[in-house]
């Protein structure tokens, strides 16, 4: 099991999902159970992995390797390559905790062709876990597209009225940056056959070559090469003017799906940004102007975000935009380009899945029983539903970056990289800081404070055992990364201070010194460096 | 002597008979249907369909022998230097014959609900087969052309199968004078060559233009020559601004029929331009490459922009069909057989793929042609996963890979398109042909929302005999595991690409 511990995790979905198939779509209860079952036990099967990854936290480079980076397509170059450094290995954990979240909160809102959901959501689960652990370009590159179908697919099935049309619009922007980023890649494939001889997509080999491009091809080649990239992954993050998708998507995909689009797909943008676009293209990244721009936009999207929060009337459109919001946080800490950055980034998309996917389910929560989102419709929730109200207090006090609570951690770290890189930079997002606070606040003024005006609320009901058990796991973890953030921390710190190193100092080819000789050569160094 | 005097005065060898026969048992087996026909009680000529199948076994056994005998880098010519067989021939006679078997068994129960069910047919398909055979393996452009006839020949009546049918009427009537007109001007052009050069034969064509080329690369009759040429290629493989044609007799034609155009007839059209343009014309490649380079991007831009307003299912996967063209012809400007295979390795990988996703998106739809409801406009197909989940999940993945997205067997086409383009600089065109990939995905996506996401309106599931099922299966598996184990596929058209261009076919005596 050591060894095969990602494709185990990786697969335990789709078996499920293959499993699902076989029972009659009539019996929904049996359906609701097996995918619970699948589900907890995707989560499960990673949990070995915790206790394996810690001990092997200071290695250097990725762990857990599987298959080889030529095994699968030989006349192509592509391989079955898996492996996880400390980066993925947190969006993985987030990823399968989520995805059980996900499908335990579905049980009542789904009750429409119940197999069918639950199968694409299962597909979904593995096409995610693909993009974090693949070391494969090509690899990647299938699981990213592969990923949008299922989503794709809750959203327009199981959606709101605008499904269809969020739908298309969500696989097309989606499409539209990844085919961009595909002639990119096979520019840096081509640019890695002419220096070493080897056709591969294997993305250590390509680290050691891509960066050579700005010497050969000169600037604006690299730097279009990069925005190639950068489009892939910035439409995904959402970054500001890409985010257009985002609120019509949130607002239409149903409860669970929100929660994973949220909590896992936007992961993959800024995963996308700190594994390809830095490490690829460091002194692209470096270019004055081209690090001006994504700091900009950064700014722009935390403020921007934080504004059209503030006069939202949908409670879920709401939370969509404060999304963008928060994912600016995450891409200002990584063009920080320092360690403090990208750690805080990392660690602010965890919290981000954290409290947003909480978020959602709150909303959730309420539409289900009232079946309307508008914000305008509620007032006095807190003495119909206490406990609910109790919890949404602390998911919102985790989201707005309470101290003790894990929004904190991660925003307070970006802004301290941001000030290490430029004091302007965070004296312009700190706002964003503000307005959050501003929305989130009067979001649950409104909702929960007062009395109850409108005679629908009257009768609801307050949470059930299964509503209170997707929450409490997700209130545990907010709190364990606002007490006690060092673990965290600590598995980003090998990871990052690599790709830091990458950026400043990347390992270039050497024609006269095979790549493999390079690494070997230069492992014991690194071993010290992280001993130290 | 040329070669058609030769085949009067001399006699052929058991070895010329070796080698073509694929093409002598497909004819024999077609004869012999159109005899069986004769005895066959009406309400059994679907019976008709057996020999037709094991006809294109037969064929494919032959074909497998000629792999076995086929040297390692090198072909095999029969009929005096009239017939090559070499690793594309191969290549494309495997391709036809499985789109042609799988088309059979599509139109089994197709024609018997259309109440149309003759003997015919199936000797149609084979005849077809055998034609678009001399064009894959065709070195002289004699025996193109007769294969190009009987190929459109065929084909024109196989448009026109529904008798009763004013829109299956109008399509053959439309097919047939559009590409007899097409037909004549191919020829003209062909006799035009035959004037430059002396020689019907592609390697003395080509050796032939390569000298004149030299002195004068502005010969005005041979541009008239080359134009005229590539206008009846060109509009075999409905590319724009010769596409007209494509979606009237796409909608019109039985839809098994449609979905062989769409593959078998399209596959073939390609064999003749690779074979035309790689071999015998190759000295005027920088003449014609301009040319290509128009009309990509004209079929991308009119297949991709139309196919997005179609309402008739059959309509937008002709539109979409002209598209691919366009893909393909991309990997044929970025290849010429010398310097670079990689396009043309791609367009070969490219037309297998096609084969089989189209081919499973026509089944589908085949599937769907009940009494009082034809199942080709998009409304027919609402809420299909309701009706009939197998059916709606094989078309998404059908759909899925005409769009190229993957891991299906579509998006490796294009994938070798892309990277062709990469590899020889044509960074522009690149930039055009993924930024068209993102609208194809949106019609392909406006089928699979009807099917998905909206309610059904038809009342019953579809019927799927055996023999339908098989075809659904067979595309099915092959979209699925094409695109999860490539490697094997794709070692096959690198194999089948590897003589094609000047220099293989100068070896030619």
């Amino acid at each position: 099991m050591y060894n095969h511990i990602l494709s185990i995790i990786l697969f335990t979905p789709l078996v499920g999902a293959a499993v699902l198939m076989l029972i009659p779509a009539a019996n929904k209860t049996l359906i609701r159970w097996t995918a619970n079952a699948f589900a907890l036990l995707g989560f499960v099967v990673s949990l070995p992995l915790v206790p394996w990854f810690w001990e092997r936290k200071a290695e250097v480079g990725f762990k857990f390797l599987e298959g080889s980076p030529n095994n699968w397509i030989p006349t192509i170059g592509a391989g079955y390559y898996l492996g996880i450094d400390g980066i993925s290995f947190l969006l993985i954990m987030l990823t399968t905790f989520l995805g059980f979240i996900s499908i335990l909160s579905s049980w009542t809102a789904i009750d429409d062709r119940v197999k069918e959901y639950y199968a694409w959501f299962l597909l979904l689960q593995t096409g995610m876990l693909g993009v974090f652990m693949a070391l494969d370009f090509f690899l990647f590159f299938v699981f990213w597209e592969a990923m949008l179908v299922p989503m794709y697919l809750l959203i327009g099935i199981w959606g709101g009225p605008r499904r269809l049309y969020a739908a298309i619009k969500f696989f097309l922007y989606t499409l539209l940056g990844s085919v961009l980023m595909l002639l990119s890649v096979i520019f840096l494939y081509f640019f890695h056959h002419a220096q070493t001889g080897i056709y591969t997509f294997s993305i250590q080999e390509l680290y050691h070559t891509a960066p050579l491009i700005p010497s050969v091809y000169g600037t604006t080649v690299a730097t279009l090469l990069f925005f190639g990239f950068f489009l892939a992954f910035a439409i995904k993050v959402p970054m500001f003017p890409f985010h257009t998708w985002l609120p019509d998507a949130h607002v239409e995909a149903p409860t669970a799906g929100s929660v994973i689009l949220a909590g896992v797909l936007l992961k993959m943008g800024t995963y996308g940004l700190i594994r390809f676009s830095l490490p690829f293209f460091p002194a692209v990244v470096q270019y004055p102007k081209v690090r001006l721009l994504m700091v900009t936009l950064s700014i722009i999207g935390i403020i921007y975000g934080g504004l059209v929060s503030l006069v939202q009337k949908d409670m879920k459109k709401l939370v969509a935009y404060s999304s963008v919001s928060h994912l600016g946080f995450c891409t200002l800490g990584i063009f920080a380009l320092n360690g403090p950055g990208l750690s805080g980034s990392v660690l602010q998309q965890i919290n981000h899945g954290i409290s947003t996917g909480a978020l959602f389910l709150i909303v959730g929560i309420l539409y289900e029983r009232r079946h309307t989102r508008d914000i305008s419709e509620y007032g006095g929730i807190s003495t119909v539903m206490p406990v609910y109200a109790t919890i949404s207090l602390i998911m919102f006090l985790s989201s707005m970056g309470l101290p003790l609570l894990n929004g904190f951690v991660g925003e307070f770290t970006i802004l301290q990289a941001a000030y290490m890189a430029n004091w302007k930079w965070a004296a312009w997002a700190v706002p964003g800081v503000v307005l959050a606070a501003a929305y989130l606040l009067w979001l649950y003024q409104r909702v929960f404070f007062g009395k109850v005006e409108n005679p629908k609320n009257e009768k609801l009901t307050d949470l059930t055992p299964r509503e209170l058990a997707t929450f409490l796991p997700l209130i545990a973890i907010a709190l364990w990364i606002g007490l006690y953030p060092k673990p965290f921390f600590e598995i980003l710190e090998q990871p990052v201070a690599q790709i830091v190193e990458q950026v400043n100092h990347p390992k270039l080819y050497n024609a006269a010194a095979p790549p493999a000789a390079v690494q070997v050569a230069a492992k014991p160094a690194n071993a010290q460096e992280a001993g130290r | 002597m040329t070669p058609v005097a030769m085949m009067l005065f001399a006699p052929f060898t058991a070895a010329d008979y070796r080698l073509g026969a694929p093409l002598i048992v497909l004819t024999l087996f077609s004869l012999g249907i159109l005899c069986l026909d004769l005895f066959l009680p009406a309400r059994h000529k679907h019976y008709c369909s057996i020999p037709a199948l094991l006809g294109l076994g037969v064929a494919a056994y032959g074909t497998w022998k000629i792999q076995q005998v086929l040297p390692a880098s090198g072909a095999l010519y029969a009929f005096f230097g009239t017939l090559v067989l070499d690793p594309m021939s191969v290549y494309f006679f495997y391709l036809f014959l499985a789109g042609a078997a799988v088309s059979v068994l599509i139109s089994i129960r197709y024609l018997e609900v259309e109440r149309e069910s003759h003997g015919e047919f199936y000797a149609l398909i084979l005849f077809a087969v055998t034609g678009m055979m001399c064009m894959a393996a065709g070195a002289d452009f004699v025996l193109i052309f007769i294969g190009l006839e009987l190929m459109a020949i065929t084909t024109y009546i196989l448009a026109g199968f529904l008798r009763g049918n004013k829109r299956s009427n109008e399509a053959a009537l439309k097919y047939l004078l559009l590409g007899a007109f097409s037909s004549a001007i191919f020829a003209y052009g062909l006799s035009l060559f035959y004037g430059l050069t002396g020689s019907t034969n592609l390697a003395e064509v080509g050796a032939s233009l390569a000298r004149r080329a030299a002195t004068e690369p502005r010969n005005p009759i041979m541009l008239l020559a080359l134009l005229t040429t590539m206008t009846g290629m060109l509009f075999k493989i409905a590319a724009a601004p010769f596409h007209m044609w494509a979606p009237d007799v796409y909608e019109g034609s039985p839809t098994s029929v449609t979905g062989f155009m769409s593959v078998s007839v399209k596959a073939a059209g390609w064999a003749l331009i690779l074979r035309v343009l790689l071999c015998g014309l190759y000295p005027l490649r920088v003449q014609y490459v301009p040319v290509l380079v128009f009309a990509a991007i004209m079929t991308l831009t009119t297949g991709n922009l139309a196919a997005i307003t179609q309402t008739n299912t059959k309509r937008l996967l002709a539109y979409s069909s002209i598209a691919h063209v366009g893909y393909m012809l991309l990997g044929l400007i970025a290849s010429d057989g010398v310097a670079n295979r990689t396009g043309i390795r791609g367009i070969l990988f490219y037309l297998l793929v096609y084969t089989f996703m189209n081919l499973g998106a026509f089944a589908v739809l085949t599937s769907l042609r009940r009494r009082n409801i034809l199942g080709d406009d998009i409304d027919d197909i609402a809420g299909l996963v309701q009706r009939a989940p197998v059916e709606a999940i094989l078309m998404l993945v059908f759909l899925l890979s005409l769009a190229g997205i993957p891991p299906f067997a579509g998006f490796y086409g294009k994938y070798f398109i892309f990277l062709s383009l990469i590899e020889t600089g044509h960074y522009l065109l690149a930039g055009v042909a993924v930024l068209y990939s993102v609208v194809a995905a949106y019609y392909y996506l406006r089928v699979a929302n009807a099917m998905f996401m909206r309610k059904p309106q038809g009342e019953g599931a579809p019927v799927t005999p055996p023999a339908m099922n098989l075809a659904l299966w067979i595309t099915a598996a092959a979209t699925v595991l094409i695109g999860i184990f490539p490697n094997i596929f794709i070692q096959a058209a690198n194999w089948a690409g590897t003589l094609i261009g000047p220099t293989g076919v100068a070896q030619i005596r």
